[in-house]
């Protein structure tokens, strides 16, 4: 080997704490840059605005895992429950018409209340709570 | 049966007692009586000789209303030759024929029925009638079933009681009794597999095994007091009770009038009745064994419609199939799976639903959705991708961090004994 | 570059006087004999713990405490922050490497006896950091808050209700109330983010002064040997490229542990969830929960937890004034009876803690 021993070693030194400081600070400076969803936010989740949720209408939202069914009333009240039907899970829908709430699976009804009235869910559906804050709707876990 | 001839063998006995064998006479004692007060149930149950399938739970005993309500007789007297005397009215055990007509005293009068419960229907016995039971009955027919043989005669309990006979999940084994009795059913051609088929079926299932309540029993397809076999035109309404989309769609197809034309009984033609299973993708298309290759011949509408609306099914099945592999590799990994569940989630609703929609028979509204479901299932499968791929970025850059600690271990390593070297010498 | 380097390091000089750095730099040495290599444990428990703190300050850029965020922070941080994963799991591997080796450590300082006089106050501050050591490690457990964490505060915080007189107060304002509950966790991590970093710092400097001023402990064997016959080796830069060697090594093998091991989520705490089966504390605390489960109800007068918390009370603190403690030297025995007692200690420790695994 014609390489000066001593050359050597401080060039691999070199490049090995060129990568070793790489190897450290690339990610944590990644890890100082936000991600694109910038909180942890299953404990409440926005909705869309207020003023472009027309009345008796409903939209089905991602809570964490879960699907929950917003409702706007006829008189503008909101209405957020669990969509996961508590007969088979099926994910229910609000009708205009009957203003129940219907599980195409097997003709399950709730009433707004969550309450299941007829139909073989066994249990009513679980209520969250709504909120509006400056014309946006925030739906979180009931109190 | 035997339990029957026992029951009539200790009336007989009492009957030998009283000597009083005649028919309905006047009912008296419609009102209520407590029990301690009663004397025919004191006595009888002195005498130990109450009825063999009495039962202090029995719901007209609950209401007080004494065994003179029924049987006639006088209950506030402890003698008796009065108690049961034909001028008190004891009519003794009610004959067969006699039975429908003795519970509709009160229970087909509002008037009556309303100081007990005031919603409680009052057609029971006019919807008897209307059966084969009721119809068989009148004729003298003693094998048939009047009121006592389904809710018993001495420890009648609420529907909503779950040791009630005509408890939803007692339900199938009531009916049982009589219709799972070969030498019984043969008198009428009937089979006696029906209970057995009804278990191992879908329904049965989810009724019997996993107390679904949401299931149906005997009654829920084939009525109470007016049972009846459904006929053709009522079968899909009937499935259609609880499986509505199908229905609809089922009524508003070409299929529907054919069906009718050609007394093709409706849902029960593909899926059966007493036995029907969890439908499998296999029934429909143009392979052997499926439903449609039944009637439709190679080369017609029917045929074609078959082929398509089974590709579309296949290739849905399998996008949310691979999916969902994808989606436990994920999980193994011990990579980030939630939105990636909620996908398969949607994808899996869009093929229950696009299994529904078979009924349409409409190649293009099958087409519509396994196509929505197959995006849903693509993205999933690219969100699987990134996180499996994230993985093996992760490990390679260990990899690639160890080696450049491995020169700077090497080269401190050898740094320092040169150090040492220098330092020796 | 080192021109631009040394006018610094002079134009420093000139205002702050350097000289003592340079002294230590330039003469500061290290004894080197067939034990030194335990010399080096005491750095390793240091660079893991600028890791605990460096690690810490990221992980508080997202970490929110409470009951309702604070679990799904961490889920958050593992899952969409990018590396956050690593940060976390280097986090908690750390913690466990930290405590190991100042156990190490702590040991071997005293198999070599290197507490005696003059080294007394290293000794006790040092006991003092193990002790805030295993401090911060019972209240980050609970900051993720999920069922594991949850119960092993429960029960943690119950024992510490067993003292007489002082216990139960002492529970209610380590628990922020009668129960574990989102107080709780404000509470530890206000104790394991300012408390505890705070108090540490403070021991940590008087221990690390301690050092720098009186050099390292020669052991007898070394002492005794004529004074051609010592090996040193310069700190610098000859023994701190070992540390950094051994250093880079162990930071390997972490990062190593982080992407291999990873730690888990769990599952979010329930306070009205029956506690899960199997439910014990971290291994470090191990020895002394097994210990407290075997002894029987009643000891003398005293219930038996209460006894045990007694016992470990009064070994702590003997254990910690041991410098002061002259024990007779015995002639002709293989091992003076304060190694002795030292070598069941750690073998108490070690079956304790296998015990708390096996049953």
């Amino acid at each position: 080997m014609l390489i000066d021993r001593r050359k050597f070693l401080n060039t691999l030194l070199g490049l090995g704490g060129i990568g070793g400081i790489l190897s450290v600070f690339y990610p944590v400076f990644s890890y100082l840059i936000p991600p694109k969803s910038s909180e942890p936010k299953v404990n409440s989740v926005k909705a869309g605005m207020n003023s472009a949720f027309p009345a008796n209408s409903s939209k089905i939202i991602k809570f964490g895992r879960k699907p929950v069914i917003l409702i706007k009333t006829e008189d503008n009240q909101y209405k957020a429950l669990s969509a996961s039907c508590t007969h088979l899970d099926c994910i229910v829908q609000y009708k205009q018409d009957t203003k129940q709430i219907w599980c195409a699976c097997h003709n399950g009804t709730y009433d707004l209340n969550g309450r299941n009235l007829s139909g073989p869910p066994p249990k009513p559906l679980e209520e969250y709570d709504v909120k509006i804050v400056k014309d946006e709707i925030i739906i979180t876990k009931a109190g | 049966m035997g339990k029957r001839f026992l029951y009539l063998s200790i009336y007989a006995l009492c009957i030998s007692f009283h000597s009083n064998l005649t028919a309905a006479g006047k009912n008296e004692g419609k009102g209520t009586i407590a029990v301690k007060e009663d004397h025919c149930y004191n006595c009888h149950k002195e005498l130990g000789n109450l009825p063999k399938d009495y039962s202090d739970n029995d719901i007209h005993r609950h209401a007080d209303i004494s065994c003179s309500s029924c049987h006639g007789g006088d209950p506030t007297t402890d003698d008796d030759a009065v108690a049961m005397s034909k001028a008190k009215g004891f009519t003794g055990v009610p004959k067969k024929k006699e039975i429908p007509g003795l519970c509709g005293k009160c229970h087909s009068d509002i008037g009556i029925m309303r100081v007990f419960q005031p919603r409680i229907a009052t057609d029971q016995v006019a919807q008897y009638y209307t059966s084969m039971h009721g119809k068989k009955l009148l004729t003298g027919d003693e094998n048939v079933a009047e009121c006592s043989s389904c809710h018993t005669a001495h420890q009648i309990l609420p529907v909503k009681d779950p040791r009630s006979t005509v408890y939803k999940l007692n339900v199938p084994n009531t009916c049982n009794k009589c219709h799972g009795n070969l030498e019984l059913m043969s008198k009428y051609n009937l089979p006696v597999n029906q209970l057995d088929e009804f278990t191992k079926s879908v329904h049965g299932q989810a009724l019997l095994k996993n107390k679904d309540l949401g299931a149906p029993a005997c009654n829920d397809c084939h009525g109470n007091h007016g049972a009846m076999p459904p006929g053709i035109t009522s079968i899909s309404h009937v499935c259609g009770i609880c499986h509505v989309s199908n229905m609809e769609y089922f009524n508003s197809t070409r299929m529907a009038k054919a069906f009718e034309e050609n007394d093709f009984h409706g849902c029960e033609q593909c899926h059966g009745y007493h036995g029907v299973q969890k439908p499998s993708d296999n029934m429909i298309g143009i392979n052997p064994g499926s439903k449609c290759v039944d009637c439709h011949k190679t080369g017609d509408n029917g045929y074609e419609a078959a082929r398509k609306i089974k590709e579309s099914l296949v290739n849905l099945r399998t996008k949310y199939d691979l999916a969902s592999s994808k989606l436990i590799e994920v999980k193994q990994k011990g990579m980030n799976d939630i939105d990636i569940g909620f996908l398969l989630q949607d994808a899996k609703q869009d093929l229950i639903q696009s299994r529904t929609l078979i009924h349409t028979f409409d190649a293009v509204k099958v087409g519509d959705k396994t196509k929505e479901g197959v995006g849903v299932s693509n993205k999933a499968l690219m969100l699987s991708q990134k996180e499996i791929d994230e993985y093996y970025t992760r490990r390679n850059g260990f990899a690639a961090a160890t080696v450049a600690f491995l020169l700077i271990v090497i080269g401190l390593y050898y740094k320092i004994k040169d150090k040492e070297k220098k330092g020796n010498k | 570059m080192k021109n631009i380097l040394s006018k610094i390091i002079s134009a420093i000089d000139e205002r702050y006087d350097l000289t003592p750095i340079r002294n230590l730099l330039l003469h500061k040495k290290v004894p080197e004999h067939k034990h030194s290599i335990w010399y080096y444990m005491g750095g390793v428990t240091l660079f893991l713990f600028i890791v605990q703190l460096f690690t810490g300050i990221l992980l508080l850029l997202y970490y929110r405490p409470g009951e309702d965020s604070a679990y799904e922070s961490i889920r958050f941080i593992v899952t969409e922050v990018k590396f956050g994963w690593l940060i976390r799991n280097v986090h908690s591997w750390s913690a466990n490497l930290l405590v190991l080796f100042a156990f190490m450590h702590m040991f071997s300082v005293f198999f070599s006896k290197a507490y005696e006089k003059p080294r007394e106050l290293t000794w006790v501050s040092g006991f003092i950091i193990l002790v805030l050591t295993l401090a911060f490690g019972f209240s980050g457990y609970l900051l993720p808050w999920n069922e594991l964490s949850f119960f092993a505060t429960k029960v943690g915080t119950d024992i510490v209700g067993i003292i007489p007189i002082i216990g139960e107060p002492m529970k209610v304002i380590l628990r922020g109330g009668e129960d574990v509950t989102g107080a709780t966790l404000s509470r530890f991590f206000g104790i394991h983010v300012a408390i505890l970093p705070a108090i540490l710092s403070l021991f940590l400097i008087m221990h690390l002064l301690f050092i720098q001023k009186q050099g390292m402990h020669e052991p007898d064997e070394f002492k005794k040997l004529p004074e051609s016959q010592k090996k040193y080796i310069p700190f610098f830069p000859d023994f701190a490229l070992k540390d950094l060697l051994l250093w880079v090594i162990v930071f390997n093998i972490l990062i190593f542990l982080a992407l291999y091991f990873p730690w888990e989520l769990g599952n979010k705490a329930d306070a009205f969830a029956s506690a899960p089966k199997g439910i014990r504390p971290e291994w470090y605390f191990m020895f002394m929960f097994q210990t407290l489960k075997l002894l029987p109800a009643h000891l003398l007068f005293l219930e038996g937890e209460l006894f045990g918390i007694m016992i470990f009370g009064a070994a702590g603190l003997v254990w910690m004034l041991i410098p002061f403690i002259k024990i007779k030297h015995r002639e002709g025995w293989k091992f003076q009876p304060l190694t002795l007692i030292g070598i069941l200690i750690v073998a108490f420790i070690v079956i304790m803690t296998i015990l708390g695994y096996l049953l």
